[in-house]
């Protein structure tokens, strides 16, 4: 078989190439990192991007550093990065078209990025964007995959059209099941299973699920899935289709691996409340919403605390989209639990910092912990719900700080 | 969507740019030296870089390397010779798992 990796391919004639734009990160210099970090991997950066965690080279799949969380909004050069399939073809603006069409849709059609953001409304909303396998490396027994840690999680704002417009002129038919995404990506061989992905109509229709061109107020980074991709609120960073190019609904379920066997979940086990009826199985069920999760993010793992001076302990938490409704901190490793005082609202799918202020009374070790809960009453578990695929990992995370 | 598919259906440009270890110099290529590193090299190297083995090595055994290196042949069509496939989960068995 041929090594089609090192070959430049020219596909198509009649564009303009700005370079080619390998994959090759530089490894950053001590003084690029943040103050205080103490982060033990390696950073490297890809092309356009800030300092990461890398976990795989290629496909890439790198992750953001904790404090770079103290910040309710993720920059886009330090938003987490993770693909499937190695082939990632650098896609030029003007010539991007977005298909829509399927056997449940009256009039197929094409769109340019121009018509996209011209012919529809404009939607800004912020929301997380967060891998099913967030915190895996965490799982005990560990399971495979891409071993990330707490970074597998961005928040942004995301600006788009709504995905229910764009349907409503293809004339969805009433038979319409399910809608399926589509990315520029592909595997390095033609047998390997596309990336392809579906959400229930209902999903695809709610007013928050949108067409996205930009996050942050600017175009969305390459390794992000410029010029357009999916964002999907609430629910897991896979159906949040990068490089999106083709959408079509379908009055079937869609069978591939990528939704068949991938990302999906022990039925019955999670506290999950969003239905996803064409995908469910037997014992097992697509992913859905994001449970609620939180994260300390101005605290390491060791830190030294003066005795008698306050400490304050800041982090974010966030949920499928019901809105965090509190968070409660602990000091001594999980005992006592007293409220954070939340930071005002930035909509119910985003991350809502919080911070909590204490002051150590006794020198000695110190287990500092917190746990959201959401709108719905659904709070962070103390116990891993283990699952074989290492998904929804919202457990309790336990910091131990050193107080002299 | 592969370009092929799409050049066929739909009028969109791209430019891909397809990484090559070769081609880019970066790309981690450190595997311990040993017998079946080779078959490694040649068999897995074409879709992902081999870091994804050090990422499991701190866990792995020999049965879910075979799991592993099975699903990369059934499901992610690895052409992978069956003769191979012995030699890949020994060689990974023997330098990346916790057998």
């Amino acid at each position: 078989m041929p090594n089609r990796r090192t070959f430049l391919k020219v596909l198509v004639s009649g564009f303009t190439m700005t370079g080619p734009d390998l994959l090759t990160p530089r490894f950053l210099h001590a003084g690029e990192l943040p103050s205080g970090a103490a982060e033990s991997t390696v950073r490297e950066a890809l092309s356009g991007k800030g300092p990461l965690i890398k976990r795989t080279f290629r496909p890439p799949n790198f992750e953001t550093p904790v404090e770079v969380f103290k910040d309710v909004v993720t920059p886009n050069r330090r938003f987490f990065v993770r693909w499937h399939l190695a082939n990632i073809p650098r896609l030029v603006a003007e010539n991007w078209r977005l298909k829509v069409g399927g056997d449940s849709v009256a009039h197929p059609f094409e769109l340019s990025l121009n018509q996209l953001k011209r012919e529809f409304a404009p939607v800004e909303l912020m929301a997380v964007c967060q891998c099913a396998g967030h915190r895996r490396r965490f799982s005990e027994p560990h399971v495979p995959g891409v071993q990330w840690g707490n970074g597998a999680v961005g928040n942004a704002r995301w600006k788009g059209v709504r995905l229910k417009d764009v349907l409503a002129r293809a004339g969805l038919r009433p038979d319409a099941l399910e809608v399926v995404f589509d990315g520029a990506d592909y595997g390095a061989i033609d047998r390997t299973p596309d990336f392809v992905k579906s959400l229930p109509l209902w999903k695809a229709l709610d007013e928050n699920t949108l067409i996205a061109y930009q996050m942050n107020g600017e175009d969305l980074p390459h390794w992000n899935g410029f010029p357009v991709r999916l964002v999907v609120p609430g629910w897991a960073g896979t159906y949040w289709t990068k490089q999106l190019i083709a959408i079509r609904a379908m009055p079937k379920p869609e069978k591939g691996f990528w939704m068949n066997t991938a990302y999906r979940i022990p039925a019955g086990k999670f506290p999950v409340t969003d239905r996803f009826l064409s995908q469910k199985g037997e014992a097992d069920t697509a992913i859905t919403e994001i449970l609620v999760n939180s994260l300390i993010t101005n605290i390491e793992e060791g830190q030294h605390c003066p005795l008698g001076r306050p400490v304050m302990v800041k982090g974010v938490a966030w949920d499928g989209g019901h809105g965090i409704r509190s968070v409660e901190v602990s000091v001594d490793g999980g005992k006592a639990w007293q409220e954070a005082k939340l930071e005002p609202h930035q909509g119910r799918f985003s991350f809502r910092a919080w911070h909590y202020t204490f002051t150590p009374s006794r020198t000695g070790k110190q287990v500092l912990m917190a746990k959201a809960t959401d709108g719905r009453g659904s709070t962070q578990p103390f116990e891993l719900i283990f699952n074989p695929a290492g998904y929804y990992n919202n457990v309790v995370q336990g910091i131990t700080v050193e107080v002299a | 969507m592969s370009v092929h598919v799409m050049n066929r259906f739909s009028a969109v440009t791209v430019v891909a740019v397809l990484y090559a270890t070769a081609a880019c110099g970066a790309e981690p290529n450190e595997l311990e030296p040993g017998a079946g590193r080779d078959s490694v090299m040649a068999n897995c190297v074409m879709c992902h870089s081999v870091d994804y083995i050090a990422m499991h090595a701190s866990f792995m055994k020999r049965a879910d390397w075979r799991k592993t290196v099975d699903k990369m042949v059934s499901v992610m069509g690895a052409p992978i010779d069956q003769d191979d496939i012995p030699v890949i989960v020994d060689y990974l068995t023997k330098h990346y798992s916790v057998e």
